[in-house]
């Protein structure tokens, strides 16, 4: 599904990715914590095609095809999707109205007729439903007004509908209170397919106790210098990463 | 940021989709203006005396006038005014009783447009149960739903019908709320106007359907110079559409017409505008100068007047839409989005005058800059003594795309009132960056993630247009944009 080979990319002269592999495969979820600052985020937009960004290194395949060629419409027309840490307003649009643009939008390039009204708004209740957000939410602006974990909430509802190949989510478990993490968790719980991957880039060990994942991976300064199972997670909440800053420290000096 | 300027200069490429021209045989006047072009215009209407008599005193007085050319926010080189043709109508229209009699050439033009002028029939989504008065250069070509309408007792049709079939309400109204001695174009107007719409709301009456009128400037070297008037007895409600489009040409024309609303006690008219003009080319060359005098009163108490305008054409507007609250409870409001993109200039907004007693105005603008071009928002709210209770609230919003573009907001406030409350609201915004590309994140190129965010952010003002014509008009919105996101 998505190959991450020796990716280097950064900002003007800074180098913030140094070095980054991933292999994931379908249906599975990977799981990405590390310090702040370690690039995970960098990481995320690399791959969603932000522009900011200049790839200087490496090379990353996403169901075949060469996604760094990949204008980022086409990467998301191509089945990625990026919930963001920070999810942007839109004023005045609604959020149907976005979600419909989109899928319009997909579909064109996918080669897929229009869907039909009934269809659409069957799939915004069905979805709505699965992320349990109140139908006052879909119809507002695009996150206009919205709380924290509302927006965070919205970016899970935006995946249930466009149904992605890839998701990515970045740190949606932060600012959600203890109902809401466990909703958002059951929504990508519901999704999770043997097609469908993800990436969880997260700060605590809680959300993944939800959404158990196959692999956790520890991001730091801009490479993965530790991978494990799920079961790292929970030592990294006990210890921290100092020990594995240490443990890297050992190799640099030996 | 330099990618945001890159992918703006890309988007700000389109074609202007109504530029071509008909082969209408056309009668055109000489070029020029003096009394016997002014005579020649009264006599091809047929008028009557007074109706000659009051265009040559306008057009005395015009002659005293300057030309305005330095308080407005534009720039462009003096008008020519002998170098103008003032009267340009298709041959084959006389009194017409069917449509067969009209050149086919002429019924095509207005399908090319989208504009219906066969009762039954719905062309692309404009006029579905909306009765339209076509006018092309300086006449009216058809009036359409004209029995149905007079069924209610509603008069619509062209204001040279008007002149010869309801001479007592022309006389009465015209001119009553925007006199020839107002500015330099409404006494060209009124000494040289050519055709237009007229409209009357019996008491009581709702209007059953949507009016509108289309104007189509198609000869070269014309002026269109058209008049609407729409008065609203008691109680009554109409809601209004313009529409204009012309050919695109090397050289500058000028469209400088005059609306005038009257609404009496309790009655309620909405004027919605969308002004597609030719806007010039990207250089700038070319394009409609649309100089515009527009201005309703609320005469009678708790009567209403809402103007709702998008304004994406014209190489250059001056407009501004008006309403004096006159009646006690009165209201006025002006919704409007202009865009300019390219070399356009726009100078607009509205006048509020507050004269009865607990009125009240709301301003809603918009204004959207692309390109190199300027676009200003010049409103005054005025409160006069003894208006006790006036209440205004104006948002002036302006949105920046790209770094070479100028947005100004001129807004005046005038009380002599103390009870007036008057809140004035401005802001300017760019499109970020940001937003265009969670946008693409979901598969939404940028042309038309601009268009969506535009879209969203002219919503208040999109929402005031009746149906149709807010479809229409998200859809111009786009295209005037395109080749300009940010
Ligand atoms: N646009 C940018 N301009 C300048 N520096 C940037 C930019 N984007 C990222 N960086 C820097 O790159 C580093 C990695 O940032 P990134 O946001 O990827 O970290 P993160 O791992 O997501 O952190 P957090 O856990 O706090 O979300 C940081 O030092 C950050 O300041
Ligand atoms: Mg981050």
């Amino acid at each position: 599904m998505l190959s991450i080979k020796n990716l280097k990319a950064g900002i003007a002269d800074k180098e913030i990715l140094k070095g980054f592999n991933l292999e994931v495969k379908a249906g599975e979820v990977h799981a990405i914590m590390g310090p702040n600052g370690s690039g995970k985020s960098t990481l995320a937009s690399v791959l969603a095609g932000r522009e900011d960004y200049a790839v200087t290194e490496g090379a990353v395949q996403f169901n075949g095809k060469d996604l760094l060629d990949l204008s980022p419409e086409d990467r998301a027309r191509e089945g990625l999707f990026l919930a963001f840490q920070y999810p942007v307003e839109i004023p005045g649009v609604s959020n149907i109205n976005f979600l419909k643009t989109a899928i319009a939008e997909i579909r064109k390039y996918r080669g897929l007729p229009p869907m039909e009204a009934k269809d659409f708004l069957k799939l915004v209740k069905e979805k709505q439903a699965l992320v349990e957000l109140q139908v006052t939410l879909a119809n507002r602006s695009v996150n206009e007004g919205f709380s924290g974990g509302e927006k965070k909430r919205n970016e899970i509802f935006q995946m249930a509908v466009l149904e992605p190949c890839l998701a990515i989510l970045d740190e949606t478990d932060s600012g959600l209170d203890i109902d809401a993490l466990r909703i958002v968790a059951n929504g990508v719980n519901k999704l999770r397919s043997e097609n469908r991957s993800f990436v969880v880039i997260t700060h605590y060990q809680r959300l993944l106790e939800y959404i158990v994942p196959d692999f956790v991976h520890v991001m730091y300064d801009g490479k993965i210098v530790k991978s494990g199972p799920k079961e790292l997670a929970l030592e990294l909440e006990a210890k921290g990463y100092d020990w594995i800053k240490k443990e890297l420290g050992d190799v640099i000096e030996a | 940021m330099a990618k945001e300027n890159e992918i703006l200069e890309e988007i700000t490429g389109s074609e202007y989709k109504y530029g071509f021209s008909s082969d209408i045989e056309t009668e055109t006047a000489p070029k020029g203006l003096n009394e016997d072009i002014v005579r020649f215009i009264s006599k091809k209407k047929n008028e009557p005396d007074w109706m000659l008599e009051s265009r040559l005193k306008a057009y005395r007085y015009w002659l005293t006038l300057e030309e305005p050319r330095h308080w407005a926010h534009i720039e462009y080189p003096a008008i020519d005014f002998q170098d103008i043709i003032y009267y340009a109508a298709p041959k084959k229209i006389k009194e017409l009783t069917s449509l067969d009699e009209v050149d086919p050439e002429l019924l095509r033009t207005f399908e090319k447009l989208g504009i219906s002028l066969e009762e039954q029939k719905r062309l692309s989504g404009v006029q579905s149960n909306i009765a339209v008065d076509a006018v092309i250069d300086s006449v009216s070509v058809k009036t359409t739903f004209k029995e149905t309408l007079a069924e209610k007792g509603i008069i619509f049709c062209s204001f040279s019908e008007a002149v010869q079939e309801h001479p007592e309400l022309i006389k009465k109204f015209m001119g009553s709320v925007v006199p020839y001695t107002d500015n330099y174009y409404a006494a060209l107007n009124a000494a040289v106007f050519s055709d237009g719409s007229f409209c009357y709301i019996p008491k009581g009456v709702r209007c059953p359907m949507e009016l509108s009128t289309y104007f189509r400037i198609n000869t070269l070297g014309t002026g269109q110079f058209e008049r609407t008037l729409l008065v609203a007895d008691e109680g009554s409600y109409v809601s209004y559409l313009e529409g204009c489009t012309a050919p695109m040409r090397d050289e500058n024309q000028l469209h400088a017409a005059v609306v005038e609303i009257i609404a009496h006690k309790n009655a309620e008219v909405k004027y919605s505008t969308v002004q597609n003009w030719y806007p010039g080319n990207k250089e700038g060359k070319g394009g409609i100068y649309n100089f515009v005098t527009k201005r309703g009163i609320c005469l009678g108490d708790n009567s209403k007047i809402s103007w709702t305008q998008v304004e994406t054409g014209s190489a250059i507007t001056w407009k501004y839409p008006s309403v004096i609250l006159k009646g006690n409870h009165s209201i006025g409001e002006f919704y409007s989005v202009a865009v300019t993109n390219n070399r356009q200039q726009a100078d607009t907004g509205t006048k509020m005058t507050h004269l009865g007693k607990n009125t009240r105005s709301t301003i809603v603008s918009k204004g959207i800059s692309a390109g190199f071009s300027n676009n200003s928002y010049r409103g005054l709210v005025r409160i006069a003594k003894g208006a006790s209770n006036a209440r205004n609230h104006s948002q002036c919003d302006s949105l920046l795309m790209g770094d070479k573009c100028g947005a100004h907001t001129f807004p005046y406030i005038e009380i002599k009132d103390k009870s007036a409350i008057v809140e004035h609201e401005a802001t300017t915004s760019k499109i970020s960056e940001d937003q265009v590309f969670y946008c693409k994140q979901r598969g939404i190129d940028a042309e038309k993630a601009v268009a969506l965010i535009v879209n969203g952010y002219c919503k208040e003002v999109l929402n005031q247009l009746p149906m149709e014509f807010a479809v229409e008009a998200q859809k111009l919105l786009a295209v005037s944009l395109e080749g300009s996101v940010g």
